[in-house]
């Protein structure tokens, strides 16, 4: 079966992240949508994922906790994992390699933590924008030690990707799903980049407004609709 | 001049094998996006960058660079200093940052 996804949204805890994306906006708008799937991936951290779930329980929507790490390149990964326990573990790992600098919330905006009723219930003081000091085949590492999975973000983009970073594809990295952003044209970009085609492409939003979520626009194919399904189809 | 020229001066230290030491540098290029690198720099060049990914000796390669110098003393991974030996690329380590490089390869007479 075909499900609608958004693997890629920032709530208020990222910076530049829209104060209004909180918990019960983002699920809400994803419902009303019609999304099946999203996941809530905001920069280096994974502390708003627990609110974001609890909000959906019961609403028939599924919500995956990630984080869209940097890494020491400068190369952004969307990094997904089955629970919040394993991604709360992997936000440890990132925590400690991240600089010991203090966000300037005038520049990058506040980084707020939120409860299920969307009440702000603390701010991240960390600066969550720099780059963790974890390198692209350490973070494939860590996250296929917890049985996570990564997604490359915005690969057609010239800055924090992949491809723009790195210049192509490492081959030693277990990749079989690559993201590209919302206004790409996919058949122009496979054009260019012919090599790419054996790779499986899902668009997202990178949304930091509510107005960013996509609609029921970019699908995958699963056997169930759950988790473990969703896994298997990006894997 | 020659890689290996650059070898014997005490700031430069070659981390990789002896092979490729007698190319000649015939340009230097500093930047560390590597797309950008692989459509803008050019064979013979000397090329500085912060990347330490094993990606950056694929790209020498493709292009034919003297060799990589890495600057300010950072870390590199083990795999790529191995994929440098496999493909003959130099890798230079050096605790200069890049303008210290340009200026020294200057009064080496490159220009």
């Amino acid at each position: 079966m075909k499900i609608a996804v958004d693997f890629h949204i920032h709530t208020a805890l990222s910076p530049c992240g829209d104060e209004d994306m909180t918990p019960n906006n983002i699920i809400n708008m994803c419902i009303l949508k019609g999304l099946d799937a999203i996941a809530i991936t905001d920069h280096n951290s994974v502390e708003n994922c627990i609110a974001c779930l609890q909000v959906a329980k019961n609403k028939g929507i599924i919500v995956i906790p990630g984080m869209e790490l940097q890494t020491k390149e400068e190369v952004h990964l969307i990094c997904l994992f089955k629970s919040i326990d394993k991604a709360l573990s992997f936000q440890k790992l990132v925590y400690d390699k991240l600089p010991v600098k203090e966000n300037n919330p005038k520049l990058f905006g506040r980084q707020l933590i939120f409860n299920k009723k969307d009440e702000v219930v603390g701010e991240n003081k960390r600066m969550l924008i720099g780059s963790s000091n974890l390198s692209i085949n350490e973070v494939f590492h860590e996250v296929e030690k917890r049985a996570g999975i990564i997604i490359p973000a915005h690969v057609d983009r010239n800055s924090y990707s992949l491809i723009g970073t790195l210049g192509f594809i490492p081959k030693e990295l277990s990749i079989k799903t690559l993201e590209v952003s919302k206004t790409c044209n996919l058949n122009t970009f496979l054009d260019k980049y012919r090599y790419l085609r054996k790779y499986q492409f899902i668009q997202s939003s990178d949304a930091h407004y509510l107005w960013d979520i996509l609609e029921r626009e970019n699908f995958i194919e699963v056997d169930q609709k759950n988790i473990g399904s969703i896994f298997e189809s990006l894997r | 001049m020659q890689v290996k020229n650059l070898i014997e001066k005490e700031k430069f230290k070659l981390i990789t094998g002896e092979e490729g030491i007698t190319a000649e540098i015939e340009g230097l290029y500093c930047c560390d996006l590597l797309s950008w690198v692989m459509s803008h720099a050019k064979g013979g060049d000397a090329w500085i960058t912060v990347q330490t990914h094993m990606n950056i000796v694929a790209v020498a390669s493709l292009l034919d660079i003297s060799c990589i110098i890495i600057p300010e003393s950072i870390d590199i991974d083990q795999k790529t200093i191995d994929k440098a030996k496999e493909e003959n690329i130099p890798i230079l380590s050096t605790n200069l940052n890049s303008y210290e490089i340009f200026c020294e390869m200057y009064e080496s007479g490159l220009r």
